[in-house]
């Protein structure tokens, strides 16, 4: 029996759901010259979902299941929604005028876009095995669809065919691994599974499906070894769909990883604890080492993924609240600066031109010094350099994993975050160090996309100097 | 104490805000960014005197302090205050800065507004790091440094640039890494980041021994210590002028500092154990690195190296402190060692400033650094040839100039350790007067060597001003320290105190 009270706690879902269809239809009556409605459209969509997922202000007090556990309304769930379309709506105030000069410019790119957020806020609502399945299947599958929208560029078929299948394996083991924990305990609904896996007879069925399920959530996350599609899919995807995919998904990730890993198999932590660090080792190594050979810079913030999702795992492995709160907080900085790294290569590219190589930035401090500030922010964000907010959210999960007693972790991370300091350097050297060539212009001005950009790496500023709100708002989703 | 209006908060954003204000000159108003600077950069001067006279020297305490919660949930405080020690530093920072602006007034014409920007930023992360009461607040400034001083080198430096920028960023960002963990150990363990309690908490041998490596993993950089010196002749060499001069005066003195302000007070137990290595590697650095500046062909690389020989005078007085507390009557001799350490630092952030600025002389006029191109000097460069030969003198440790009031101060200190280790550090002022007596020799002496020098001109007021300033500071210094002793001399008292209280 349905009632309000299942319906309530749903509302961000129903309402972009409603609003995903509606827009659905309104694109269909549009005509192209009218195309930039859909845009506007589809932010007061995410603005809508983003009230609605912090209407109840954040309060512990308010935390609710609908559906006899199957969803899960609480405060990490809300403030992972809300800044997931926060960080959504900038990803399409950043694509417009690339997609404009593509002709890539159409209603489809948005629909997919919203139904992958769709499924990224069932994600970490996810109460049971199955709702965390679909969610992630409807994110995935709209992301398949998003990597080859561009579907006569040859690259991008390419990465959108390779991203389904390794994604469709990654999806089945995580399904099978959910197939092992149910037989194992005879339950779906994560609160009961974490009940029940603390008296399961069969240990050993529990814990390969643990491993399966953390496999799932590696590759989701793109941690090493499991991250040999990130290069390509972010390489071959048009620029504001890599930007779009390489962000709020990441957030979503961790929702994901904690319903599943926390909520679900939490009894268990001692195993997967391991198996997470080492995964955060080894993205680290190969993450920060491989960067350093890239000329190309979507490839190379590709590998940079890979190393900050080592950094993002050491809090999960420390665990603890403390941790997943520090886990948390780097999931959301780490969107914000990735968001901004993607749209410097979308504010110097133009028509036929894509300034995604590194040298293509030679000289940037001599033609626009505002520009080039702006991305020197968020490459020291990047490499963890203070005051930059990607200091603090580093901060937080070494002292999550010292705490955790894993200080070789702890160790590993900041010798390889020096090592990978130097390919965010090599991007501000080549800005700042070198002569301008020809091609270091901007390239469209959209007016909406530079003050973003100015308004998201200041952010990074501003946030260095005063994380403590952000840091809070992590600490009491998770109860620390 | 005086004024209850936040003094180090207004000595330490003015800067920085004034520096971005600077940027938005621009290009095409380099005078007015010029002006501008040096107008921030001389209000910093005026404001950071009345830390000296507001100052009560009679008090170890921390004085002018300033404190706020910043990030709750970790216990880091946005505390700022400032004693003896902290306070020279500080004018010496101040000072600096407005020489280095003047310095640069025609010798920077490319991007002028980005330049000056640059230091007074710089400016005011390094009042900060002097300024820090809570250790977090500490890294951030001791970090973020790092950031306009890549860029200086970066963009301003010579032909190898982008190597010594890379260099210097990537070595002292892996040194000061090890200390954060370090820091993160002790917050977790004593649960505050401020220094007072870091000060207070026990801490077992073995701890020690760990942290007191990670602060040395970033101090012993930051001085340079041998064996990790090889960034500084690469920075030295490649930066700017004015970066060369704030690099020497005052960015190698952090690491000094650091060590008095964390590996001192929060591990003495460890110091005592490892003060042998430490000793060693001062002494290293004093008689090995002055014999490397001896044989250099660049001058700004023989400078450099002498700044890592009179730099392991000051590790040397700083490490001497735990070999003579542990015996009896050693305190007075102890208490001396780090007065000299210290006096040691603000002298050579005087005269390895005015060195640095005396080959900048040369180099706008000639574009090159390399000994051989010069020669004879003194015949068409009179008053600047005094000079230098002043600074030369001050930095082979004359009497009568400060460079010799530090290192005496420390060579008495150690004499009552060891006679041998005193005679090795006593060695200096033989080896400083070759590298230093020499190169006056070969550039500034003989005969006039090639045609260049030949149409030389001397030095105009704008830079007879810069070099007088710090003429007069190596003077005052080495004729009357007392001001500068009496500034520090019941913190050091303090200190000591510290030491003597085995943490175990």
């Amino acid at each position: 029996m349905i009632t309000a009270a299942d319906i309530v706690p749903l509302a961000p879902e129903i309402f972009l759901l409603g609003a995903t269809c509606a827009l659905l239809l309104i694109d269909l009556f549009l005509s192209d010259q009218r195309r930039g409605l859909v845009h506007f459209l589809a932010l007061l969509t995410l603005a809508g979902t983003a009230i609605l997922a912090a209407r109840a202000g954040f309060d512990p007090a308010a935390d609710t299941t609908a559906f006899g556990g199957m969803f899960v309304r609480d405060v990490m769930a809300d403030a992972l929604k809300v800044f997931i379309c926060v960080i959504t709506g900038a990803a399409f105030v950043y694509a417009k005028p690339y997609l404009q000069d593509r002709d890539l410019f159409k209603g489809e790119f948005y629909v997919l876009c919203l139904t992958c957020v769709l499924g990224m806020l069932v994600m970490v609502s996810a109460g049971n095995l199955v709702t965390a399945y679909l969610g992630l299947e409807l994110q995935a599958l709209s992301a398949y669809a998003l990597v080859a929208l561009h579907r006569d560029n040859r690259l991008a078929s390419e990465a959108g065919m390779k991203y389904f299948v390794l994604g469709s394996l990654a999806s089945g083991m995580l399904l099978y691994g959910m197939s092992m924990l149910y037989g194992a305990t005879g339950t779906l609904d994560l609160a009961v599974l974490h009940e029940a896996s603390a008296q399961a007879a069969d240990r050993t069925l529990l814990l390969f499906g643990v491993v399966f399920i953390v496999v799932g959530i590696a590759f989701k996350f793109g941690a090493a070894p499991f991250h040999m599609w990130i290069p390509d899919v972010y390489h071959g995807a048009p620029t504001a769909i890599t930007l779009f995919i390489g962000s709020a998904p990441k957030i979503a990730a961790f929702g994901l990883a904690y319903r599943l890993l926390v909520d679900g198999t939490g009894m268990l932590d001692e195993e997967w604890r391991i198996m997470i660090g080492w995964l955060a080792a080894l993205s680290l190594v190969i993450g920060n080492v491989v960067a350093i050979a890239q000329t190309n810079l979507k490839r190379m913030l590709a590998y940079s993924t890979v190393s900050h999702v080592g950094f993002l795992f050491l809090g999960l492995a420390a665990g603890t609240a403390a941790g997943y709160a520090a886990a948390m907080f780097y999931a959301i900085t780490y969107a914000l600066m990735s968001t901004a790294a993607f749209a410097a290569i979308i504010l110097l590219s133009r028509r036929g031109f894509e300034a995604e190589e590194i040298d293509d930035f030679r000289g940037l401090n001599r033609r626009h010094p505002w520009y080039a500030l702006l991305v020197l922010l968020v490459m020291f964000s990047l490499a963890g350099v203070p005051p930059l907010v990607g200091f603090w959210s580093k901060l937080v999960v070494l002292q999550a994993a010292i705490q955790g007693d894993l200080l070789w972790l702890a160790i590993v991370a900041i010798v390889f975050a020096v090592i990978g300091a130097y390919y965010y350097l090599r991007v501000v050297k080549v800005m700042y160090f070198d002569a301008p060539t020809e091609d270091t212009l901007p390239g469209k001005r959209d007016p909406q996309l530079k003050l973003l950009l100015t308004a998201n790496a200041l952010l990074l500023l501003v946030l260095g100097l005063f994380w403590a709100p952000l840091i809070e708002l992590c600490e009491r989703a998770l109860g620390v | 104490m005086g004024s209850n209006w936040p003094l180090l908060s207004l000595l330490i954003w003015l800067p920085v805000l004034g520096g971005f204000a600077t940027l938005a000159f621009g290009r095409e108003r380099a005078d007015g960014a010029r002006w501008f600077s040096l107008l921030v950069a001389l209000a910093v001067l005026l404001l950071s005197l009345p830390l000296y006279t507001g100052h009560d020297a009679a008090s170890a305490a921390m004085q002018f302090v300033e404190r706020a919660p910043w990030v709750p949930s970790f216990d880091i405080f946005y505390h700022l205050g400032v004693d003896g020690i902290s306070i020279a530093l500080i004018l010496l920072t101040t000072l600096c800065t407005v020489l280095v602006i003047i310095g640069a007034w025609r010798s920077v014409e490319e991007r002028v507004h980005q330049y000056l920007a640059a230091f007074l930023i710089l400016e005011g992360m390094m009042i900060g790091v002097f300024a820090a009461m809570d250790a977090m607040l500490f890294y951030v400034f001791f970090e973020a440094m790092l950031i306009p001083m890549f860029i200086i080198i970066g963009v301003w430096g010579g032909p190898r640039r982008v190597y010594a920028s890379l260099k210097f960023f990537l070595y002292t960002f892996l040194g000061s890494i090890f200390m954060l963990v370090g820091l993160i150990y002790l917050y977790l363990k004593g649960g505050s980041f401020a220094l007072a309690d870091l000060y207070q908490l026990p801490l077992g041998a073995t701890e020690q021994t760990w942290l007191f490596f990670a602060f040395l993993a970033g101090f012993a950089i930051k001085v340079p210590m041998f064996p990790v010196h090889t960034w500084l002749p690469d920075a030295h060499v490649e930066a700017p002028t004015g970066g060369s001069v704030i690099l020497a005066a005052i960015m190698l003195k952090i690491g000094g500092y650091g060590f008095i302000r964390f590996s001192l007070p929060i591990t003495p137990d460890a110091g005592q154990e490892w003060a042998w290595l430490m000793i060693a590697l001062s002494l290293v650095a004093v008689v090995y690195v002055g014999m490397v500046a001896l044989v250099q062909a660049d001058m700004k690389k023989l400078i450099a190296y002498s700044s890592v020989a009179h730099m392991g005078f000051v590790t040397l007085g700083t490490f001497i402190v735990f070999a003579l507390v542990a015996r009896p009557e050693g305190a007075d001799a102890a208490r001396l060692g780090l007065q000299g350490a210290m006096v040691q630092m603000v002298s050579h952030g005087l005269i390895s400033g005015a060195m640095f600025s005396c080959v900048g002389v040369l180099y706008d006029r000639m574009h090159t650094r390399m000994i051989k191109d010069y020669g004879g000097v003194v015949n068409t460069m009179p008053w600047f040839a005094a000079l230098w030969v002043f600074f030369s003198m001050a930095n082979s440790g004359l009497p009568g100039t400060s460079g010799f009031v530090g290192e005496f101060m420390v060579i008495l200190a150690s004499f009552q350790y060891s006679p041998v280790v005193a005679l090795l550090a006593a060695l200096t002022l033989i080896i400083g007067a070759g590298y230093s007596l020499w190169l006056v020799k070969r550039v500034i002496f003989g005969a006039v060597a090639n045609e260049n020098v030949a149409q030389l001109k001397d030095v105009n007021p704008r830079e007879a001003l810069v070099l007088g300033v710090f003429a007069l500071g190596v003077l005052a210094l080495g004729v009357y320290p007392k001001p500068l002793t009496d500034l520090m001399d019941a913190s050091i008292a303090q200190l000591v105190q510290q030491l003597l209280a085995s943490k175990l």
